[in-house]
Order: structure tokens, then sequence, then C-alpha cells
């Protein structure tokens, strides 16, 4: 696999004394999707959040095993996790947009990091709404409160937010899942569109979406990477008996 | 069957006349307060200062002394409580600390108002030489008050959605830029309504300010906070027990009375709307 983004190498993670991954060596690509999959609790969102080191936040957890990002590696002792974040977007689950305006929900980051301001700041917020497929319904209501929006527009709000902070990858844990068929397909769409520019990883449970939207596919169970190839190659000739299991449905 | 009909029915009965017990006891207070003032009430109790050793005149020196008796509690009370409902909320982690931490405001709420009292007399008025002021009352009752306000500043930040520190952070915002910035601001309707209601609490108390800020009588407005300065409710104290002529008195007792009464409604009725406001606006 060509040019990667992101190195994983035996990668563990604990949360207190249950182990979620277990020695984990993979490669994403630079400017691809790729979809993990597996079943509830096999630790695909502990692996995403720990490409931008959001398990940080939670107490009582142990990471072992590097994962460089540009050859570097974010867990090393004089990386700041703050600085990690700005170079890897996320979008999460449910829409999260902060109960202030549109424009304000998107100028956040960029402003506080001193990214733009004033005239730059508003041409920012009008690229990244364009780059989300959100300017066009909402350029005459930038002042109305996110909270307006439906939950489609938010979840495109929040992928517009992250995206004004310009960074190289773009991490999606279930986008869609709280989202209808409609507001699916365009944030499907999006993500089609996006992977021009950025690295795209995302977690889904909806194994018709990564089908759909990925270039790769990685399987996980139990914490432990099954089966990690091209999509194609995964959804029709898999070569690991649990993975053809759990893409026909047997299990999961 | 029958008799456990009654039994239910009595029990039902006692439990609804327990609740309106309680609207009566307030209804009757208010009645006996407004009967009893309502005569001395007029523009001029309100705005002019005592006058022939207090059983005439008005009581404005005691309504600005109350003003900036609750003005000066939080401003001593507000940044210090936010600031350890921030740690608790934000910082802390639950453990042995943030127990004996909670313990410790507990008590600090559980201690008499006359202990405050007390405490501020040796502590501002004695060892920091403030003398009996609006300075060393403030601190008094900002303590009293604090309690309160971590309270709420604690509460109203714990129900801030974790969803939106996540979003923040993961924008590449730093831990005290997201609370700054996004948690507070979400958060302070909620610590400013607990404030409100503390501001009332520290208007409403007699104990407290005895030793340390108020004065029996002052012939001019105070015109810094080393001055002391009279208050609604230790004028009701004074003229109740050590005026010059208690039973001549009564009536500016009562009315006394009813403006710290009123004062306090009005508010507590701030810290209502501001809820009812928050309410119907929040969505999360």
């Amino acid at each position: 696999m060509v040019n990667p983004i992101i190195k994983l190498e035996n990668l563990n993670f604990y949360y207190g004394v249950v182990k979620a991954l277990s020695n984990i060596t993979m490669n994403f690509n630079r400017n691809c999707v790729t979809a993990i999959i597996g079943p509830s609790g096999c630790g695909k969102s502990t692996l995403l959040r720990l490409l931008n080191r959001m398990n940080d936040l939670i107490d009582n957890t142990r990471v072992e095993g590097k994962v460089e990002i540009d050859g570097k590696d974010i867990y090393s002792n004089n990386v700041d996790p703050v600085e990690v974040r700005k170079k890897v977007g996320m979008v999460f689950q449910k829409p999260n947009p902060f109960p202030k305006s549109i424009y304000k929900n998107i100028a956040f980051g960029p402003k506080i990091n001193r990214l733009a301001r004033g005239s730059k700041l508003d041409d920012l917020v009008e690229e990244s709404l364009k780059a989300a497929a959100l300017w066009d319904e909402v350029k005459d209501i930038l002042h109305h409160s996110a909270m307006e929006l439906s939950g489609g527009q938010q979840q495109r709000l929040c992928i517009a937010r992250a995206l004004a902070m310009k960074p190289e990858i773009l991490l999606m844990d279930e986008p869609t899942s709280a989202l209808d068929p409609i507001s699916t397909a365009r944030i499907e769409d999006l993500i089609e569109d996006l992977k021009e520019k950025y690295s795209i990883i995302i977690v889904t449970h909806n194994m018709q979406q990564a089908a759909r939207i990925s270039d790769f596919t990685a399987f996980l169970y139990l914490g432990q990477l099954i089966e990690y190839d091209k999509t194609e190659k995964i959804f029709t000739n898999p070569s690991n008996k649990k993975t053809e299991d759990y893409i026909t449905g047997r299990f999961g | 069957m029958k008799k456990r009909k009654i039994i239910s029915k009595f029990g039902t009965f006692i439990l609804r006349l327990s609740a309106f017990l309680v609207i009566g006891a307030i209804g009757i207070i208010i009645y006996f307060i407004i009967y009893h003032g309502i005569s001395v009430i007029s523009w001029e109790f309100l705005t002019s200062m005592p006058v022939d050793s207090m059983t005439k005149g008005g009581i404005f020196p005691a309504i600005v002394g109350t003003f900036y008796l609750s003005f000066g509690a939080i401003i001593v009370a507000f940044p210090l409580g936010v600031a350890a409902g921030i740690y608790m909320s934000e910082y802390a982690k639950e453990g042995i600390i943030l127990r004996i931490i909670r313990i410790g405001i507990n008590n600090l709420a559980g201690v008499p108002s006359v202990v405050f009292g007390l405490f501020g007399l040796a502590l501002f008025v004695v060892y920091f030489k403030f003398g009996s002021s609006i300075l060393s009352g403030s601190l008094t009752l900002g303590f009293l008050i604090l309690p309160t306000i971590i309270a709420a500043s604690e509460e109203a930040l714990k129900s801030v959605p974790p969803t939106f520190r996540e979003a923040s952070l993961a924008l590449g915002v730093s831990k005290i830029s997201t609370i700054l910035k996004v948690v507070l601001p979400s958060a302070l309707p909620g610590i400013l309504t607990g404030s409100i209601l503390g501001i009332a609490r520290a208007a409403g108390e007699t104990a407290p300010i005895m030793f340390t800020a108020a004065a029996f009588y002052t012939a001019k407005l105070p015109s810094s906070i080393f001055d002391e300065v009279m208050a609604l409710p230790y004028h009701i104290y004074v003229l109740a027990t050590a005026g010059t002529n208690i039973e001549k008195t009564r009536p500016i007792q009562y009315g006394t009375a009813l403006i710290l009464l009123i004062l306090i409604l009005c508010i507590n009725m701030v810290a209502i709307l501001i809820r009812f406001h928050i309410r119907r606006k929040r969505k999360w």
C-alpha cells in the first residue's frame, strides 16, 4: 500500500485492566476513505479515538505501541494532544453543534487557534460550508442558532466545523447512524468529494455504507484486526472465514 | 374493603393538609406583615433618613446598606464560587480529595449564621483591622453564600452535555479555552440563578452583619467600604429589641420587614424568570 498517512504498529489499548485493542498493525492511506467495520464493542470507536488522542480524556486508560502520523509518533512524550487534534478532525455519531450561531460554530476553532480573522475568517467560514455542501442552505441564516437546523444539516455543519481547521485527516464515528436515509445519502456523497483533499477514516455499523463509500475496509473483531484489504476484496472475496460470516450477516 | 378505603382517604387528606399548611404559613406571615406594616409605606419612607431617634422618618440608609452588603457579598463569592465549581466539575477526579472538598462545602453550608458573624468579627474586623465596615460585612456574607454558589456552579457546569466539550477538544482547542468559551457560557444561566438566590440569602441575614458591618444608626450614607452601614434586617432587630420606643415604632418595624420581604421576593423572582427563560430556550 502506497504512501500511508497513518501507521499503526503493535498497538494495544487498555481500559483499566480490560484489553480493548490488541496488537494492531496497519496503515491508513492518504486521500482514501477507509472504513472500519465490526460488531458492537469490537473496538472500532476506540481505535478511531486513538488517532486524535480523544481517549486521553478517559481516566485509567493505557496505550502501548506506536501511532505515527506523517512519520511522527503522536504518543511520544513531547507531543501535545491539542496539536494532534488540529491536524486530525473528528465528526461524532450524534451531531453536536455548539449552542451558538451557524457562523460562530464554524469560526470557533479557527478563531481560538488564530488561523484567520476579519474578512479572511468570513471567507474560511464560507469555504468550509461550501466544502460540506451546506452553504446554499444556510448562507442567508448564518447568524441563526445552529440548533434550528435539521439533524442532517447539523451533521454537515459539524463536518464544516472540522474542515475549517484545515485538517489532513478526518475521523468519522458512525456519522450517519442518527440520520434519515436522505441525509445519509447526502453525507455519503460528501465523503466521496472530500477524499480528494482529506484522508478519511470512518467507523460504521452499516456494511452497505462501507461497501458504497470506502476504498479500504478493516474488519475488527474482539479488539483484533481480522482482515484489512481493498473494500472490493473484503466484500466479494474475503480471505478470512470470520469476515465472511460477518459481512453475510451470520453474526454481529 | 370499605375500611381500607376510609384509611386511604384519610391518609390522602393528611398529606394534602400538610402541603397546604405550607402555603397557609407563608400566607399568614405575609398577611400579618402587610396588615401591620402597610400603613407606614410611602415614597418618603423609602427615600428619607430616620429622624427623632428612629421613631419617625424613613429607612433609606438601611435599604442602601443592604444593597451595598449584598452586592459586596456577591463580588466576593461569585468569582471564588465559580472558580471552585469549575475545579470540581472539570478538573478534580472523583476520589478522596473531591469527597473531602464536598464535605467541607456541606459543612460550611451548615454552619449557623451567627458563627459566621463571630468568624467575621475575629478575622476581618479584628485581625485584618477592617473594623465594622461594608468590607468586613461583605466578606462575611460572601463566605456565608459561598457554598450556595459553588453548588450551583458545579451543578450547572455538570449539566452541560459532554458532547460540547468533546466537539471543542476535537477541534484542537485546549481544555481551558474549551471551559471558558464553550462550557462556562452554556452553564452561565444556571450559575446566575444560584448566585441570585445567594444574594437574596445575603440580603436577609442579620447575625453575620451584626458584629461586622451593621450600625445601630448612621447620620450619613456610607462614603467608603470602610464605613459602617445600616441594613434592613438589623434595623428591624434594633427597633424591635433596643429602640427608644419599641411599642411606638412597631409600624416602622413591620414596614421595614415588608420592604425586606418585597426585596427578597423580587430577587427570587428574577432568578425564577431566568430559569424559566433557559428552560424554554435550551434545546439540548
